[in-house]
């Protein structure tokens, strides 16, 4: 999957012709692999391949005022499927999200609180930005906070908004911070520096926000010295291997997953305990179809003893969205008053089909989200849903 | 003059208001405080006055327009005729904008959102609620007459007592600017549940759209209304209206009696402010006990019923 | 339709509040601050009758940390004009504060409408629109969540308890405590504040004179007292159901 991360940076709709992704949008043949594969084609009113039909007839504005897009999860999964090879969820679905943002008269409003909220506390949830580190407390195993102790260190560990604040974020930061420990490395955290990376702001058309995160992120980074950054947020891993080196950030970053399974020789022996789980693993977007970790995540399940893999129909390439992305985390309400099927709804049917105990995932957005669903679908006492960290820690030797 | 203590009584719909009472309450001990008598102030018909026997005397002016100018004008005029000390004020949306505007017209503090008042040293001295309720500030009035607006529920409401010693006066109105036109009742079609006073709210545990009776009933017992977390409205059980939370609507009741929430922080969000939270859920380490004032670890199927009950058998003897 | 929008910052109680070691004040060391939301109310109600029939809104505030952020939104929102009132002196009260702002807001007169929150979390010792309305002799109305402007009167709708409300008429100018605009606070994106920023200009009047000292004291701020664990009523269901009836009962609530 080729990166344009600066040129992309570049395109505005003005000079998107002239650019080398304007010439492969211009080689669209219409064919709708791109409609029949988006989760939500069959209700988006313009989905990618009218989008394309329509800027090429001079016609965006009609696009823009249906609020089409507000219902595009960037998924990527019309990106991997495109024969052309167009980068729709890299270049043109976020410009067009752009500015079906800024002409939208009304923001739907729990979009509109998590915005706000990101922009003034730094996550979407409005918690005090002073309680971001809070959760250290409780973890079993010490945590060093860089501001307190600037000491340079090897992984600055990007914990991320849901992680930090939510509960069940907190049982994966907790998790995580054992893993370390375990094998050994040696990490810090931003704490109360840290704030939201970005991503859900970009990829639903509010680059200004956007901006600020990243402007301010990236201060906040220089600050310290360590070798790699390595986050717990599948989508903040995205923006900061895409979005941040053309503003001149370049350090190495990784996501906890893949990260896990490179020191998988290490932590092997460490996973003593044995769980007796038939597990099916849902394939992230950002980290699966984006960013190509496919077998990292099953490779540490299947390092898990007593845990059985089974898949989901729809797998790796082809997994359905959880409907997180893309601002959809804000947008349920919005989806449902359309009269939209949640995604996390079809996408737990698919999971429960398998008959697992445990549906395993690797992106925060994912937990609440499949929990949710699993009560609204009413399976709930027949499966429960855990990050991959939260079970190699259940594994792990104490 | 300098110690009397004053109640502005307020009508609504032809009737002495329950906060009017409460109030009576709190000017008694104040008065017992400065050694002055208690006086209510009614701005209507005398024949509204009957409740109003806790108070020593009732200065009853009449003809007053049911606006905030005209009884601001009417209170200002009196205060300074007669110079209590203190006059406390119902903290309502009925009677702040008269409080504040007499207050501003007599260069006087209106105190705003009072849970008590006592007389230390001379001066009345309120106990008041600040920044939504995280911290509370002792505050002193340095002079007289000085105006309090005191929250609903800082004393129970005064028996009527005897029939009160009535003393009709007049007061002269400046020409309206501001007239009443009409009341604009609720739409009869779904209720708003953030200006409900009781809400009963459902989450999950209540199962099946069937069982939605139960916390029915239970909220008609009550006055209030049924609500619900989301997945309850996403179910399609509840319309989008009833939805409490991060994407519903923050209620701030009296009373939110909560049947099988787990107390997610999206719901949570919602209503974390309501004055009295009380949870009923199997599961003894719900979070939502930690944001309860009070909680039963019990299924709703069998407290639920129960309560009901008990609590007609209560309003039925009322 | 000219409108005037009074608006303050108030401390955002998201964050913790601490008491200073006076006892008596807010710990400014990690305190931040926001727009009070009935103002940010009252701005939607301004912006709503703008669009609806033409004119201009000015918004007016007291200089105060991150004022100017929120005069910048507030014209990347649609307002055409913000004024800051500086030189503001210390310890100030609702009282005094309003009484420093009506003097400002008369230097910007005439205007049909002034608009601003009926009240603040850190309102103290008055209401701002009160105050405001007695200092420049315009009739007042509070609890508003609804304005239609018709001419020399506006129908003003003003909030009552359990979701009664009364109509108003009022004669323009007027001065308005809004409760609630007619819709929710709209969004301004980031970049379209920023644009503003540079683009823009605050202007700046100073305070016009001495409003003489408070009528309050305040002689101890502190938290209230709050457990963290509900207190558990046991027992069978009948009983538990018995207990809480009793406490319900006690807070007269059945």
């Amino acid at each position: 999957m080729a990166v344009i991360a600066e040129e992309a940076n570049e395109i505005t709709l003005e000079n998107l012709w002239k650019t080398a992704e304007g010439q492969r949008v211009l080689s669209c043949m219409q064919c709708g692999m791109c409609v029949g594969t988006c989760p939500y084609g069959d209700v988006m009113d313009y989905p990618p391949r009218r989008i394309i039909g329509m800027l090429k007839e001079g016609e965006l504005d009609t696009v823009l005022r249906s609020n089409s897009l507000l219902t595009c999860v960037t998924c990527y999964a019309c990106m991997t499927k495109c024969p052309r090879g167009i980068k729709l969820t890299e270049v043109l679905l976020p410009l067009v999200k752009e500015l079906t943002f800024v002409q939208l008269s009304d923001v739907p409003s729990e979009l509109q609180r998590a915005l706000e909220n990101t922009l003034r506390y730094g996550n979407p949830m409005g918690e005090s930005p002073r309680k971001r580190a809070d959760w250290v407390k409780t973890s079993k195993v010490p945590i060093r906070i860089l501001h307190q102790d600037r000491r340079p260190t090897d992984v600055l560990w990007f914990v991320e908004c849901y992680t930090s604040y939510h509960p069940r974020g907190q049982d994966n930061c907790r998790a995580t911070a054992r893993l370390f420990h375990a094998l050994g490395i040696d990490f810090a955290i931003l704490g109360n520096e840290e704030k939201c990376a970005g991503e859900a702001a970009r990829m639903v058309g509010e680059s200004g926000l956007f901006d600020t995160l990243m402007d301010y992120n990236i201060k906040v980074l220089e600050k310290y010295e360590y070798n790699r950054i390595v986050t717990s947020g599948a989508h903040a891993y995205d923006t900061f291997k895409y979005q941040y080196p053309p503003r001149g950030f370049h350090r190495p970053v990784e996501h906890t997953t893949p990260f896990f399974a490179r020191h998988l020789d290490q932590l092997k022996p460490k996973l003593t305990k044995k769980l007796n789980y038939t597990v099916t693993y849902h394939d992230a977007c950002v980290l699966g179809r984006h960013n190509g970790f496919y077998d990292e995540p099953r490779r540490l399940l299947a390092a898990i003893p007593g845990v059985r893999l089974v898949e989901m129909e729809h797998n790796r390439a082809n997994s359905i969205c959880c409907g997180g992305g893309g601002g959809g985390m804000w947008l349920d309400t919005y989806y449902k008053m359309k009269g939209y099927e949640r995604l996390s709804e079809r996408r737990i049917k698919e999971a429960l089909n398998t008959g697992a105990d445990v549906l395993a995932v690797s992106c925060p957005y994912e937990v609440s989200r499949f929990e949710d669903a699993l009560k609204t679908v009413g399976g709930d006492k027949k499966m429960i849903v855990r990050d991959v960290t939260e079970l190699l820690a259940e594994a792990l030797e104490e | 003059m300098a110690s009397n203590i004053w109640v502005l009584a307020e009508t609504w719909r032809g009737q002495i208001t329950e906060t009017t009472l409460e109030l009576l309450t709190l000017g008694r001990e104040l008065a017992g405080q400065t050694g002055g008598p208690l006086e209510a102030v009614l701005l209507g018909d005398k024949s509204l006055a009957a409740p109003l026997g806790a108070a020593d005397n009732v200065l009853c002016a009449a003809n007053v327009a049911p606006t905030p100018e005209a009884v601001a004008a009417a209170l200002a005029q009196l205060v300074r005729e007669r110079q209590p000390q203190a006059v406390l004020v119902p903290w309502t949306n009925l009677s702040m904008d008269a409080g504040a505007l007499a207050a501003a017209q007599l260069n006087a503090p209106f105190v705003n959102g009072c849970k008590d008042l006592k007389s230390d040293g001379g001066m009345i001295v309120a106990q008041c609620v600040v920044y939504g309720g995280k911290l509370e500030a002792a505050v002193a009035a340095t002079t007289a007459p000085a105006l309090f607006g005191v929250l609903p529920g800082s004393r129970p409401a005064a028996a009527a007592g005897n029939a009160p010693t009535v003393t009709e006066v007049a007061v002269s109105v400046p020409e309206a600017r501001v007239k009443f036109n009409r009341y604009l009742e609720p739409e009869t079609g779904d209720v708003d549940i953030t200006q409900k006073e009781v809400l009963v709210a459902v989450g999950r545990g209540i199962q099946q759209q069937d069982n939605l009776e139960l916390a029915e009933s239970l909220a008609a017992a009550l006055g209030g209304a049924v609500c619900g977390s989301r997945p309850v409205i996403d179910q399609g059980w509840l319309p989008l209206s009833r939805q409490v939370g991060k994407s519903g609507m923050s209620v701030k009741p009296k009373l939110y009696l909560m049947l099988g929430i787990s107390g997610a922080p999206e719901h949570v969000e919602g209503m974390k402010n309501a004055q009295l939270i009380v949870a009923i859920n199997t599961d003894a380490n719900a979070p939502i006990f930690n944001v309860a004032h009070l909680g039963i670890n019990a299924d709703l199927f069998d407290v639920v019923p129960a309560l009901t009950e008990k609590i007609r058998a209560v309003k039925g003897g009322a | 339709m000219n409108t005037l929008v009074l608006l303050k910052m108030v401390p955002d109680v998201v964050e913790e509040l601490e008491v200073a070691a006076d006892g008596k004040s807010l710990d400014t060391s990690f305190l931040r601050t926001i727009i009070n939301e009935r103002d940010d109310h009252a701005l939607e109600q301004a912006l709503l009758l703008k669009e609806r029939h033409g004119g201009k809104v000015t918004v007016v505030a007291l200089d105060a940390p991150d004022i100017d952020d929120t005069l910048f939104a507030a014209m990347a929102k649609g307002a055409d004009r913000a004024v800051k009132i500086t030189d503001v002196p210390e310890g100030l009260t609702t009282q005094t504060a309003a009484k420093l702002c009506a003097q400002a807001l008369a230097g910007l007169l005439p205007a049909d409408l002034i608009l601003t929150g009926v009240q603040a979390l850190d309102d103290l010792d008055g209401l701002s629109a009160a105050i405001v309305a007695h200092q420049l002799g315009l009739p007042y109305i509070g609890v508003v969540t609804g304005v239609t402007a018709d001419g020399p009167t506006a129908t003003v709708i003003k909030e009552f308890a359990g979701g009664v409300r009364g109509e108003f008429a009022v004669t323009l100018p007027a001065v308005l405590g809004v409760q609630a605009a007619e819709k929710p606070p709209r969004y301004v994106p980031v970049a379209k504040v920023r644009a503003m920023m540079k683009t823009q200009k605050i202007e700046t009047v100073p305070v016009a004179g001495d409003v003489g000292a408070a009528t309050i004291e305040v002689r101890q701020l502190a938290k209230p007292v709050v457990s963290s664990h509900a207190e558990m009523l046991e027992g069978s269901p009948e009983e538990a159901a018995a207990k809480l009836v009793e406490r319900l009962a006690q807070r007269g609530l059945i």
